[in-house]
C-alpha cells in the first residue's frame, strides 16, 4: 500500500489515493505485463522444437505461459510488493512506516495491506466473489442437464464449465474459510497483533485474486476440457485454455503453501503467554492441522503442473506414454496433493462447528483431547490414501487392500470430531441460534458424507461408484455440506465482531432452511444416480435419468436462490436495518468477544495473559476460567 | 441438570431403530442395490454394498437417534435468559469405547472387503499383473478380449479369433472373460454397468479385469473417465448370449472383417500410435 511507498508523511485523502500504488495500479501493471510476455516477448520465442501434439495454428502455449508470469508480476508489483525489496535493494533504509491501516475509509480494502484484519475482509470479499462464480457455473451445468441431449451449451463450452466450477471450488475455496476466517481470528485467539510474515499474508490473498482471474480467462483461449483434476495425457492435447488452468492452479498453489507456512510459524511462535498447546482454542487446532496440510501437499501440485506448463512449452514429454513419458505419473502426483486438498477444505469446518457448539450448547468442549487427535490425525493419514483415486486404474494390484485400509482409518479420527460435538450437547442448554443451526446442519451433511465415503473406500463397491454421480454426490456432501456450512455458520457468528453489525436472524434462518433442504434434495439423489450408471461430466446421458436429473436441476436452482436470500439479508441488515451488534451478542467467552467492536487497530493494549481455555463455560461464578484479558479501550 | 435416563433412553430408542432398520436394509434394499446380477462379480458387488450398508446403517442410525433426541431434550427452555450447561470435559470410558467400536468396525470392512476382492477381482482393472484370478466355469477356458478405447470409442479385439476387430461386443454366457484394456491415446475407462466391470484404459499399459459371464443379458458400456470433448458420448452396448450363438456371431465377424484385419498391425497388449493432433 500507498504507506510503505511514501514513508512517513501525512496519508493521502480523496481522489489522491488513486496516486499511490493500489489495485488499479496492480491492474494496470498486470495488463502491461501481459502485452510484454505474451506479444512482445513470447511471440518470438516459439516455434523451436519438434511438438508431440501438434499445434493448432496460432497456439502459442509459450507466449501464453509468458504472458501469465509476467501480468501476475506486474499485478503485483502495481500493488506495491516491489517497493520494499527495490527499497532494500537500491540502499535505502527500510522503511518503518508500516502503520498498516493509517488510512480510513473502504479505500483501504483495495490496496496492499498487512493488517491481518483488513486482509481477512479482503478475502471475504474475494473468495465471496469467486464463490459466486463458481456457483453459477453450477447453476448452467445443470441447466444443461435438465435435458438427457445437448441443447444449452455445446460439449466443449460445458466440460470447460464443469471445470471451471470444479478448479473455481477447489482451487479458491482452500482459502474460504482460513482466508477470512483463520486471518482475522488466529491472532486474536493466540493474543498477538499480527501474523508472523504480515507481507506474506497480503500476498497470498493477491496472488490468489490474480490465480482466479487467469482460470476466467481461459474463456478467451478455448476453455479446457480435463475437469478440475486436468489429466494428462488429455491436458498435453487440450486447447489453448489448458494454459490458464495451469497459470491458476500455480497461483493457487503458490498462494496456499505459503499461507500454510505462515499460519504454522504464527501458532507455533506467536502464542501470548499462557497460551498453551493444551489452552489452544479448537478453531486454531483446526486452522493448524489444516496449515501444515497446505504447507506440505500444495507444493506436489505446483511440482505436477510444472512439469504438465514442460510437455507443452518446451516439448518435455514427462506425461507422454508413447514418447517414454507416464499417464500414472499425473495422476500420482495430483493426488498426493488432490487427497489432503479435500481435508483442506474440510478440516477448517471441523475447527469451525467444534468452536461453535459448546457456545450454543453452553459447556465446555467435550473431549478436547479427542478433538485435537481427530484432526491432527485426520492430516497425517490424508498423506496416505491417495491411491484410492486410482483403485481401478491399473495401479499395483498388491497395494489395493492398504489404501482401502488407510482410507477406511480415516474414520476414526473423523469419528472423534462427531463424538466431541455429540458429547458437548449432552446435558447442555442448546440454542438454536443461526450458526448453531449451520453446525448442526454440519453434522447431518457430514454424516452422508462419511458414510458413502466408507463405499468409495471399499474396492469391490468402488468398482460401479468409481467416476460415477456417487462420488461427485459424496465429495459434495463432504465439502458443500461440511465447508460451505460451516463457512455460514462462521459468517452469521463472526460477522457482528467483524463488521460491527448483526445479520438479520430471521432472514438468517429462512436462508437456512431454503438451503439445508435445497442442498438434500439436490446431492440426494445424485447417490442414486450413481448407483444407476450415470457416469460424471458427461453432457448427454440416457434417457431413464432425466427425471431425476430433472429434480435435480430444479433443487439446485432453489439452493442457489438461497444464496441470493443470503446476499439480500446482508443488503438488508447492513443498509436497510441496521443494528449495531452488541460487543458480545452469543455471550461467547473466546477472547475475541472480550474485545470492542470494532477490534481497534493493533488488537490488544497490552499482550493478554491466559490462565485457561476459551470454554470456562457452567463454572460459577462466570469469569473464573475467563482469559484475563486486558482489551483495548476497555469498553468490554 | 436432571435425572432422568436419558442414556437409557438414547440407547433404547437406537436399538428400536435399528431392529426395524437392520431388516429392512438387507432384505428390502439390499437386492435392489447396483450392479444387480449380471455377473458372478456383480452379484458379489451387489452382496458387499449389502454388508457395508447393514454395517453403516446403526452407526447412522447411532448419531441421528442421538442428534435428535439431545436437540428435543436438551433444547433451552427458557432462552431469554442466558444459563450454562454443566461443565462436563469429557468421559474417559465413553471415548474408549467409542474408539474400540469403531476400530473394530473399520478393521472388519477393511479385512472384509480385501477378502472379497482378492476372491475374484470383483470386475475391477488390476493393472498389467493381476493377483486376483477367478477360475473359468467348469469345462469352459478363459476368453481374452483386448478392449481398445480411443477418442471417443472403444473397439475390441480377440485374440483367439484371428485377431479380430469388432465395433461392437458380445460374450458368450457362463464363461470367465479377461478383458485387456488400453488406451491408444488419453486416460478412458472401460465401465461395463451391469457386468460390474470397469477398468482405466492407459496408453502403453494393459490393465486386466475378470469377468464371470451369468446368462443371457444386454449391458450397457461406458466410458468413466473424461477423456476429451466428446467423453459423454463415448458409450455403446453390449450382449451376452449363449455360447453356440456367440460362436456364430464371432465366425461371421472375422468374415466381414477379414480385410481389415489383414491391415491392422499384429496383436498385441499394448499400441503407440502416432501423436494425435491437438484440439480436441
Amino acid at each position: 500500500m500507498s504507506a510503505i511507498a511514501v514513508s512517513p508523511g501525512a496519508p493521502r485523502t480523496g481522489w489522491r489515493q488513486l496516486l499511490g500504488f493500489n489495485m488499479l495500479t496492480g491492474v494496470i501493471f498486470g495488463i502491461a505485463g501481459w502485452f510484454i510476455g505474451y506479444g512482445a516477448i513470447g511471440k518470438h520465442i516459439h516455434g523451436a522444437g519438434v511438438a508431440y501434439y501438434s499445434t493448432e495454428a496460432g497456439q502459442n502455449d509459450i507466449a501464453i505461459m509468458l504472458g501469465y508470469v509476467l501480468g501476475v508480476v506486474g499485478f503485483l508489483i502495481g500493488l506495491g510488493f516491489g517497493n520494499y525489496p527495490f527499497k532494500r535493494l537500491l540502499g535505502h533504509p527500510p522503511s518503518l512506516a508500516e502503520h498498516e491501516a493509517e488510512e480510513e475509509g473502504l479505500f483501504r480494502y483495495f490496496t496492499l495491506s498487512t493488517d491481518h484484519k483488513v486482509v481477512a475482509k479482503q478475502y471475504m470479499l474475494g473468495i465471496g466473489f469467486f464463490f459466486a462464480v463458481g456457483g453459477l457455473n453450477a447453476m448452467l451445468i445443470r441447466t444443461e442437464l435438465i435435458q438427457p441431449n445437448v441443447h444449452v451449451f455445446g460439449a466443449n463450452q460445458y466440460l470447460t464449465l464443469v471445470g471451471m466450477h470444479g478448479s473455481m471450488m477447489m482451487g479458491m475455496m482452500t482459502s474460504g474459510i482460513l482466508g477470512p476466517f483463520a486471518n482475522w481470528l488466529v491472532p486474536l485467539m493466540i493474543g498477538t497483533r499480527r501474523m508472523a510474515f504480515p507481507r506474506i499474508e497480503a500476498f497470498t490473498f493477491w496472488l490468489l485474486m490474480a490465480g482466479g482471474v487467469i482460470l476466467i480467462t481461459t474463456i478467451f483461449f478455448g476453455g479446457f476440457q480435463t475437469g478440475w483434476t486436468g489429466y494428462q495425457p488429455l491436458g498435453a492435447q487440450g486447447t489453448a485454455g489448458y494454459d490458464a488452468y495451469i497459470g491458476f492452479f500455480a497461483c493457487v498453489g503458490l498462494s496456499m503453501t505459503l499461507f500454510g507456512f505462515n499460519l504454522v510459524v504464527t501458532i507455533i511462535t506467536m502464542r501470548a503467554p499462557g497460551m498453551t498447546w493444551s489452552r489452544l482454542p479448537i478453531f486454531v487446532w483446526g486452522t493448524l492441522s489444516t496449515a501444515v496440510l497446505m504447507l506440505l501437499a500444495a507444493p506436489m501440485l505446483i511440482a505436477a503442473l510444472l512439469m504438465g506448463a514442460m510437455d507443452r512449452t518446451v516439448q518435455t514429454a514427462l506425461y507422454i506414454p508413447g514418447a517414454g513419458g507416464s499417464s500414472y505419473l499425473f495422476q500420482n502426483l495430483f493426488w498426493f496433493f488432490g487427497h489432503p486438498e479435500v481435508y483442506i477444505l474440510a478440516l477448517p469446518g471441523f475447527g469451525i462447528v467444534l468452536e461453535l457448539v459448546p457456545v450454543f450448547a453452553r459447556k465446555p468442549l467435550w473431549g478436547y483431547r479427542l478433538a485435537v487427535a481427530g484432526m491432527l490425525g485426520v492430516g497425517f493419514l490424508s498423506f496416505f490414501v491417495w491411491q484410492h483415486h486410482l483403485f481401478v486404474s491399473g495401479m499395483n494390484a498388491d497395494l489395493r487392500p492398504f489404501y482401502m485400509l488407510s482410507t477406511e482409518l480415516i474414520s476414526l479420527p473423523t469419528g472423534f470430531v462427531f463424538l466431541c460435538v455429540m458429547g458437548t450437547l449432552w446435558r447442555g442448554r442448546i440454542r438454536f441460534t443461526v450458526p448453531m443451526l449451520f453446525c448442526l446442519a454440519w453434522v447431518f451433511n457430514f454424516l452422508w458424507g462419511g458414510i458413502s465415503g466408507v463405499f468409495n473406500s471399499d474396492v469391490p463397491s468402488d468398482v460401479t461408484t468409481h467416476g460415477s454421480f456417487f462420488v461427485m454426490a459424496h465429495f459434495h456432501y463432504t465439502v458443500m455440506g461440511g465447508l460451505v456450512f460451516a463457512f455460514f455458520a462462521g459468517i452469521y457468528y463472526w460477522v457482528p465482531k467483524m463488521y460491527g453489525f448483526k445479520l438479520n436472524e430471521t432472514l438468517g434462518k429462512v436462508h437456512f432452511w431454503v438451503m439445508f433442504i435445497a442442498f438434500n434434495s439436490t446431492f440426494a439423489p445424485l447417490f442414486a444416480l450413481g448407483f444407476e450408471g450415470m457416469p460424471r461430466r458427461v453432457v448427454t446421458y440416457a434417457q431413464n435419468f432425466q427425471p431425476l436429473n430433472e429434480w435435480v436441476s430444479i433443487s439446485a436452482y432453489v439452493l442457489g436462490l438461497s444464496m441470493l436470500v443470503f446476499l439480500f439479508n446482508v443488503v438488508w441488515s447492513l443498509v436497510f436495518k441496521r443494528e449495531p451488534a452488541a460487543v458480545n451478542p452469543w455471550h461467547s467467552k473466546s477472547i475475541e468477544w472480550q474485545l470492542p467492536t470494532p477490534v481497534p487497530l493493533h488488537d490488544f493494549d497490552r499482550i493478554p495473559v491466559f490462565d485457561a481455555d476459551p470454554y470456562p463455560y457452567g463454572v460459577e461464578p462466570a469469569p473464573a476460567g475467563a482469559p484475563v484479558v486486558a482489551p483495548a479501550g476497555g469498553s468490554a | 441438570m436432571d435425572d432422568k435416563p436419558h442414556f437409557r433412553n438414547v440407547a433404547l430408542l437406537w436399538l428400536l431403530s435399528c431392529v426395524i432398520m437392520v431388516p429392512i436394509v438387507v432384505f428390502v434394499i439390499g437386492p435392489g442395490l447396483p450392479p444387480g446380477n449380471g455377473s458372478v462379480q456383480a452379484s458379489g458387488q451387489v452382496t458387499d454394498n449389502t454388508v457395508l450398508l447393514a454395517v453403516a446403517t446403526p452407526v447412522a442410525l447411532g448419531v441421528l437417534v442421538y442428534m435428535a433426541y439431545a436437540l428435543w431434550a436438551f433444547r433451552e427452555r427458557t432462552p431469554e435468559v442466558v444459563l450454562d450447561g454443566p461443565p462436563i470435559r469429557g468421559n474417559a470410558s465413553v471415548q474408549f469405547w467409542w474408539l474400540v467400536v469403531t476400530t473394530v468396525l473399520v478393521l472388519f470392512l477393511a479385512g472384509y472387503g480385501s477378502v472379497r476382492l482378492l476372491a475374484d477381482g470383483s470386475g475391477g482393472g488390476q493393472g498389467p499383473n493381476p493377483i486376483a484370478v477367478p477360475s473359468p466355469p467348469k469345462g469352459t477356458s478363459v476368453l481374452p478380449v483386448q478392449v481398445i478405447a480411443q477418442q471417443w470409442e472403444f473397439t475390441y479385439r480377440f485374440p483367439t479369433y484371428g485377431g479380430v476387430q469388432t465395433r461392437d461386443i458380445e460374450l458368450p454366457a457362463n464363461t470367465l472373460i479377461r478383458f485387456n484394456v488400453t488406451s491408444l491415446d488419453v486416460i478412458h475407462s472401460f465401465w461395463a454397468y451391469e457386468l460390474g466391470v470397469k477398468a482405466d484404459a492407459n496408453p502403453g499399459v494393459n490393465n486386466v479385469a475378470y469377468v464371470t459371464t451369468k446368462g443371457p443379458l444386454t449391458f450397457h458400456v461406458r466410458c468413466a473417465e473424461l477423456c476429451g470433448v466428446w467423453h459423454g458420448y463415448m458409450f455403446n452396448t453390449g450382449t451376452v448370449v449363449p455360447r453356440a450363438q456367440f460362436a456364430a456371431w464371432i465366425t461371421q465377424q472375422r468374415v466381414q472383417y477379414a480385410p481389415a484385419t489383414k491391415n491392422l498391425p499384429p496383436y498385441s497388449r499394448t499400441y503407440f500410435p502416432p501423436p494425435l493432433r491437438r484440439g480436441g
